[in-house]
């Protein structure tokens, strides 16, 4: 236990180390020193994997509020906190990504006041803003509760249900959007990722991971926070993600066969492979698995599709903004190690912030207090267990 | 109204004093070094391209309908009544959005400064507003770039090829691709030839008509969100006075 606290550690401070390094480049020498990107390639990882991949890794905190506090499934509601914990997280992680990826970044604050309506960009700008606020005000409880704030805490429950909806509304909008920024270019993206329902598409998968990463946050916090798994909650995320993921899958292929592009994805090609890499960690290896009831009831086969599910749509975000592009681009692209640093350090501070906020603030429901080593043990076990039980299988 | 370009490829002779009249214009630096580079940069504006004896212009085609205006999430990029897209360096954030979404390719970034700017044609948008002709029509010798109201330019244009059979391809680029453009290309070999190629229909409907769904998505999903959380929550309610009930009513029974 000891010992990979202190790799972890490690890791965490070479990767600041780095990202400080990268970041000193960034802000001193500007874009040009500090990125792969070019006039040919002027979009690459930090908006591919940091924003795009940073919003979609956020859905959970829509997608869990929306289900327990809009359609009622109180069984979900013990994990409701760690899940709006990791969006806020993660949507003040995009917002410090952004800093670093727009070429003046002090006139962030720009569509405040200048307006373009027509403007995907301006819209996605405004409903970042407002969801992180309404992010701010759905953890605000929780620093609440921890300094015994009762009449602020009281303003806040009166106004849940508004601000979940408005929550909900604003993750639709910008979630789906995120995808329409692809729609202005159908000359220039593959195929394979340009389609009118671009935006669906991109609100469909947010849902999809929003709820793998709420099982695999959840099995994560059971292994290093001495958590109990709390797996019927897992099960029926898990069943969810079955039904949402079979929806998509089907929409996909549907507009494959639609657009006429069904046969190109038989035909060998550089962006053929990396569309069936994106198909097969998202949607057949998770499906197989959990359409299994053995696979899908077990806290290992949950965690391995969760994570197939996360892995799968970073790809789908990678391919519709970087793999799409090359071919018209008439180059490739590779993040320089500046680039990788920078999402390293943004990935780890991640990490960290979440480690920090479950030490110090109420994020986890009370349970009863035990020693250390036999939290480990019991969490190890139940983690364990099922995936040891199916290795013979 | 709007003022245009009329670029005759089969007139051009490649002497390129084009690109060097528009780096005077825009204080950009030019020499033989820049005049080899045959695509357009944050330090060239347009390019000649060669092939063989055939020459080729690149600039901001400027188009009637533009999609790098209509991505500018702060209005930095702007279609002038005029003809020329003009860009505001004090309002652009740097997002580079224009130059994902221009369908030519054209917006180039100064990615080597730390505050960079975008960088394009903008069809000399300082001249023209004060009724001069822009600097590459001013200083082409033959007569290739032509300067004027973009209606004349088109009867101009359809008038060449009607009286040179053979010597053009029947198409005056930038009348209808994208939804019509500010610079008009003629050519006596295939405009693909140069990369020339792009939808006929203007690009900014592709978003704008998801985007203005939204004052309508927003109350719609809202009520929808509203009304089921109502029902959720109703049964509750009911199932929880439902269970009291008959605990009430042995109350009241006793006190009868």
């Amino acid at each position: 236990m000891k010992i990979k606290f202190t790799f972890w550690k490690l890791v965490f401070l070479f990767l600041m180390a780095a990202g400080f390094c990268a970041t000193v480049v960034r802000f001193t020498r500007g874009l040009g020193a500090a990125t792969n990107l070019s006039d040919q390639f002027p979009w690459g990882i930090w908006i591919s994997f940091d924003v795009l991949c940073g919003v979609m890794l956020a859905a959970g905190g829509f997608t869990l509020t929306a289900a327990v506090h809009i359609l009622n499934v109180k069984r979900l509601h013990s994990i409701v906190r760690p899940t709006v914990l990791t969006a806020f997280l993660g949507y003040l992680l995009v917002c410090v990504a952004l800093m670093y990826d727009l070429g003046k970044p002090y006139n962030i604050w720009h569509p405040l006041i200048m307006r373009n309506p027509h403007s995907v960009m301006f819209e996605v700008a405004w409903c970042v803003m407002l969801y992180t606020t309404v992010l701010a005000l759905e953890f605000s409880p929780i620093v609440l509760e921890r300094f015994n704030l009762q009449k602020p805490l009281k303003v806040i429950r009166g106004i849940l249900i508004p601000l979940v909806i408005c929550g909900v509304i604003l993750s639709t909008l910008h979630q789906s959007s995120l995808g329409s920024l692809y729609l202005i270019i159908p000359e220039k993206l593959h195929p394979f990722w340009y389609s009118p329902l671009l935006p669906v598409f991109f609100f469909f998968s947010a849902i999809a991971v929003g709820l793998a990463m709420t099982i695999f946050e959840s099995s994560l916090s059971a292994k290093y926070f001495g958590r109990q798994l709390e797996l019927p909650i897992l099960q029926e995320l898990g069943r969810w993600l079955v039904v949402v993921l079979s929806v998509y899958a089907v929409l996909r292929f549907e507009d494959l066969m639609d657009r006429g592009v069904l046969k190109l994805t038989l035909q060998p090609s550089y962006e053929m492979y990396l569309f069936w890499l994106e198909v097969s960690l998202g949607l057949v290896l998770p499906l197989i698995l959990l359409l299994q009831p053995k696979v899908r009831m077990s806290a290992g086969g949950l965690y391995l599709s969760a994570v197939l599910v996360v892995l799968g749509f970073i790809t789908n975000r990678m391919n519709v903004s970087i793999t799409g592009f090359e071919r018209s681009a008439g180059t490739h692209y590779f993040p320089k190690w500046t680039e990788l640093a920078v999402t390293g350090a943004i990935i780890a501070a991640g990490f960290a912030l979440f480690g920090l906020a479950v030490k110090y603030l109420p994020i986890f429901p009370a349970e009863e207090p035990t020693g250390e080593e036999s939290i480990e043990a019991t969490s190890g076990t139940v983690l364990a267990a099922p995936v040891l039980r199916h290795a013979g299988d | 109204m709007s003022k245009a370009l009329l670029y005759d490829a089969t007139i051009c002779i490649g002497c390129k004093q084009c690109e060097q009249g528009c780096a005077a214009e825009n204080q950009l630096p030019y020499g033989d070094a820049i005049a080899a580079e045959e695509k357009q940069s944050a330090h060239k504006y347009t390019a000649i391209l060669t092939r063989g004896d055939k020459f080729m212009r690149r600039l901001c085609m400027n188009c009637q309908q533009p999609a790098c205006a209509s991505v500018c999430p702060v209005g930095a990029l702007e279609k002038t009544a005029l003809g020329p897209v003009t860009y505001d360096a004090g309002k652009c954030m740097g997002c580079r959005y224009c130059m994902v979404a221009c369908p030519f390719g054209v917006p180039k970034y100064e990615w080597n400064k730390l505050f960079p700017k975008v960088r394009k044609c903008t069809l000399c948008s300082h001249r023209v507003a004060n009724g001069r002709q822009t600097a590459c029509a001013e200083i082409c010798p033959t007569g290739a770039t032509k300067f004027g109201e973009r209606e004349d330019l088109i009867n101009e244009a359809q008038q060449r090829i009607r009286d040179n059979p053979g010597k053009y391809v029947n198409h005056i680029f930038g009348l209808s691709e994208v939804g019509g453009t500010s610079v008009l290309l003629l050519s006596g070999v295939p405009f693909e030839e140069f990369g020339y190629s792009t939808p006929d229909y203007a690009l900014p409907m592709l978003t704008y008509r998801v985007l203005s769904k939204i004052p309508e998505f927003v109350p719609l999903w809202g009520v929808l969100l509203g009304g089921v959380w109502w029902i959720t929550h109703r049964r509750e309610e009911v199932a929880a006075v439902e269970g009291q009930r008959p605990a009430v009513e042995d109350h009241k029974e006793r006190k009868q």
